[in-house]
């Protein structure tokens, strides 16, 4: 018992007809990293949620340096020292970043704010910590990066010894990532100790001391990250051995399903184009991957592509025909699925039933449309069963369930089901898993080569380089909106894509003539 | 748990049942916080004016009166009817109709100009209302679609500009002596609403018409559409997530400006179902906008936004308001029924926190129940 400062013994948490937590133990000790492994749904954010006093556990102590302690609520949680990034950042937008960090625990004198004192320790604090950030920045100008360092300059500001880390890394771009890690070393190694969720064995790998693993509710085991591979991680979580490596076939490209020439967007950030004069072309048959760091025009090329913004210039030709200008609904029913980046703005009607979410993109046609305008319940029941049936969607109530009350991993299960059975021609596929655990990116990546193989043409848009090397047969790197070379990923090399994303190397690619 | 307690449970989570407890529950609340305001302005004459308020017609003695006067409440009940279906039917697909009350203005200027000036039939002037309430409920949906006008602020000005231009339109068809336009009993018989045997059911009462029954059947229209039918998912849609409906490639700024147009319509609709009976005549001079679109706010809550549920929640506020004019004058002033339906169509928005109550509270009992069981299994 001497070292630990959080421990969490035995605790056991049920609600109605599911144990969210069954005999679970979880220690951790003083000045570690710890990283908590789980898929989703496994249990990670119960939890989270018992050690916050958001869920009293019907069995089970929480101890605090080796002695029993309650706790509530998040009240109590904080004045033990616990504090928690989350994976959605609780900040205020229009606040700067010092008042982002006092809020709750402001200093004043005669009711007026004493922000001297605050700055003074958020300066020395982020000196000590290397968490460089500008306290007088507004949230909403600064990078996603930046955010999360305040979020952690909160916790460290309110004096926290015990940080947990929601899937930190789900938000950043690599550079950001390593400056993370980085910053997760530097804690641990003051003192502080810290719970590290996260779905990316490779991170574990890197910074972790040990590992505890949860699987459907319950305690797996807690292993030494030095005595560990991933292979064994991840079959730890998943219960069965995962396929790191993307089984695929020889890439057979045939005839050009996408041409795009000299394709440019407006910005809605800045003067300059977002997407400047970037022309490709993707076969049937074949996977091409836009690589490149987080907003350097991909989000915009997108939507030019399928319609969400209007293009400056440019020409697009969709399996032969001409789809420049033409409506949303013609490019979609012409071939095209689009798997969008973000599930919750574009993907899904949150407050829609799981059914209606499947027909999304096929409501209208008369399997699902009487000639009168009336919906076939009937029929879109027995088609939304048959998508769960074959994409494995799991939820509460099956068809009827809330697409808001699903998993994020059920979520995007369902949009990938949805946009692959419309047989296109051309699949979109943006950042297609993110936030996914490692059994669901499997079966993800598993769809995208299976569409491929069945001749159709794949565009995946990734920001995770292992995606791009494993699953795609042509790599594009993009970098502040334009095309900047072009890759074979069995011949280059992780080292070389990175200088290209950064913008330190360019070179001519793919002229149309 | 016994299945007679799993049985109560469903039903208590029946989001339809949770709404009526909840709207009843405001009812009551509403009716005792307006009795302990009558006991403080006048201790003496309270209970009978709750008592007034809440019997309306059944103040008569006699059958004859007392169902004439329902019918009375019924007519201008349906009107209200038709303002909360516009008032609900843009709320379903995200848009707040406050212009209600304007378009219902719009729709009844429209109706009686063409009822007197040119002495059309009912069912041309009716149409009339609709389409010059569906184009003022269009501008403000055209706004909001393509300059993203805020919807409220659009609908609250054009309310202000209906009442004033309908005023000076129907000064062209008013009385010479008064200030109300002439009567359509008198000028145009053809632009009243058929009675189609109605009256006689409610000790002739000349105003009960068709109107009554169309506007039920506009209610169970309206919960087809919506629930039903391709237009009503495209709609909702639009109106929980436009991205997204954007996205799968949906025209969401033709659905905005196509809800706003329907939601005038259905306003203007009940403008016409109540002028057209002749049961009043407009006040060209009035500055104040009818309040039967506001009124439709608070019933579209009430009644749960539901189409269906609506219906009661129309009747019920209107049975109030109208009750209210049989409270002892001489004891009260002549605005406390209108004091006391304020405080129950105040209190309507608790529906929703009793909803949210009442989940809560019955997870939490799940939870126990659930922890209970396992660990009986378990020993």
């Amino acid at each position: 018992m001497d070292n630990y400062a959080i421990e969490m013994l035995n605790i056991t948490k049920r609600f109605p007809g599911i144990i969210a937590n069954d005999n679970i133990t979880l220690q951790l000790k003083k000045g570690e990293i710890h990283a908590l492994l789980g898929e989703n749904g496994a249990g990670k954010s119960t939890l989270m949620s018992v050690l916050f006093g958001l869920y009293q556990p019907e069995e089970g102590e929480i101890h605090k340096d080796g002695r029993k302690v309650v706790i509530n609520n998040p009240n109590d949680a904080n004045e033990l020292g616990i504090g928690m990034v989350h994976q959605h950042f609780k900040l205020v937008e229009c606040f700067s970043v010092l008042d982002n960090i006092i809020l709750g625990v402001e200093t004043t004198k005669n009711g007026f704010l004493q922000k001297g004192e605050a700055r003074k320790k958020v300066l020395d604090l982020s000196e000590k910590y290397g968490l460089s950030v500008d306290p007088d920045a507004l949230i909403e100008d600064i990078t996603v990066g930046m955010q999360q360092r305040t979020e952690i300059l909160k916790m460290l500001y309110r004096d926290n010894e015990i940080l947990i880390f929601d899937e930190p890394t789900a938000v950043l771009t690599p550079q950001e990532i390593q400056e993370l890690m980085t910053i997760m070393k530097n804690l641990a190694s003051e003192g502080k100790s810290i719970l590290f969720i996260t779905h990316k064995l490779g991170e574990i790998m890197q910074v972790a001391d040990r590992c505890s693993v949860l699987r459907k509710g319950k305690y797996i085991g807690t292993v030494d990250i030095k005595d560990t591979t991933p292979e064994k991680l991840s079959s730890m979580m998943v219960g069965r051995d995962v396929n790191f490596i993307v089984d695929k076939k020889e890439c057979k490209p045939g005839e050009v399903v996408l041409d795009i020439e000299n394709m440019t967007v407006a910005s809605k950030r800045h003067k300059n184009n977002a997407v400047n004069g970037v022309s490709l072309q993707v076969r049937r048959g074949e996977i091409v991957c836009i690589a490149g760091i987080d907003g350097n025009g991909q989000t915009e090329f997108v939507y030019g592509l399928s319609g969400l913004e209007p293009l400056k210039g440019g020409k697009i030709v969709l399996n032969g025909q001409d789809v420049t200008n033409s409506s949303i609904r013609k490019r979609l029913t012409s071939g095209m699925s689009h798997i969008p980046e973000d599930r919750h703005k574009h993907g899904l009607v949150l407050d829609y039933s799981l059914e209606d979410n499947l027909v999304l993109q096929r409501y209208f046609e008369p399997e699902f449309t009487n000639k009168f305008g009336f919906l076939k319940r009937k029929a879109i029941r027995e088609y939304a069963n048959k998508l769960i049936d074959q994409y494995d969607v799991r939820s509460g109530q099956g068809p009827i369930t809330k697409a808001r009350s699903m998993s994020g991993g059920n979520q995007q299960k369902a949009i990938v089901a949805r946009e692959i059975d419309k047989n296109p021609e051309l699949l979109i596929a943006v950042q297609p898993t993110r936030g996914l655990d490692v059994g669901a990116i499997e079966n993800v990546h598993k769809e995208l080569v299976a569409q491929r193989d069945a001749g159709k043409g794949v565009l995946l848009v990734s920001l995770e380089l292992d995606e791009v090397m494993n699953v795609s047969d042509r790599i594009l790197v993009m970098y502040e909106g334009e095309i900047v070379g072009e890759f074979d990923p069995k011949t280059v090399t992780v080292e070389e894509l990175g200088l290209y994303m950064a913008g330190s190397k360019r070179k001519e690619v793919n002229t149309n003539d | 748990m016994t299945s007679a307690s799993k049985k109560r449970e469903s039903l208590l989570r029946n989001n339809a049942l949770q709404t009526i407890l909840g709207s009843l529950l405001c009812i009551v609340i509403g009716l005792l916080v307006g009795y302990v305001v009558l006991l403080i302005i006048n201790p003496s004459g309270a209970a009978d004016a709750i008592l007034a308020i809440l019997k309306n017609f059944m103040y008569y003695p006699s059958a004859v009166a007392s169902m004439k006067y329902f019918g009375t409440t019924l007519v201008k009940a349906s009107a209200l009817l038709m303002c909360s279906l516009s008032v609900l039917f843009a709320w379903k697909v995200g848009l707040f109709n406050i212009g209600a009350a304007g378009q219902y203005v719009i729709g009844a200027g429209a109706c009686i100009y063409c009822g007197i000036k040119f002495g059309l039939p009912w069912y041309v002037c009716l149409l009339a209302g609709i389409v010059a309430a569906a184009l003022v409920g269009g501008i403000s949906g055209a706004l909001k679609a393509y300059f993203n006008v805020n919807e409220v602020i659009s609908c609250i000005m054009l309310n202000w500009i209906g009442l004033y231009s309908v005023n000076m339109l129907l000064s062209k068809v008013k009385e010479q002596s008064t200030p109300y336009t002439k009567p359509l009993s008198s000028v145009n018989k053809s632009a009243l609403l058929p009675n189609a045997g109605l009256d006689t059911l409610f000790s002739n009462n000349q105003f009960v018409t068709i109107g009554l029954p169309l506007a039920v059947a506009m209610a169970i229209i309206v919960w087809i559409v919506l629930e039903k039918t391709k237009f009503g998912y495209e709609l909702k849609a639009t109106g929980m997530n436009k991205n997204a409906a954007k996205y799968c490639g949906m025209k969401e700024k033709r659905n905005i400006i196509i809800t706003m147009m329907i939601s005038g319509g259905l306003a203007g609709l009940g403008a016409g179902i109540f002028y057209l009976t002749g049961i009043e005549q407009w006040m060209v001079q009035q500055t104040s906008i009818p309040g039967m679109g506001f009124n439709g706010i608070a019933a579209a809550f009430l009644g749960g936004s539901n189409p269906i549920g609506v219906i009661f929640s129309s009747y019920f506020i209107q049975h109030i308001t109208s009750g209210g004019s049989y409270v002892d004058k001489t004891v009260y002033c002549s605005q406390i029924s209108d004091l006391i339906s304020a405080f129950i169509i105040y209190l309507c928005g608790f529906v929703l926190f009793f909803k949210i109550w009442i989940n809560r509270f019955l997870d939490k009992r799940d939870e126990r129940q659930a922890a209970k069981e396992l660990k009986g299994g378990e020993e």
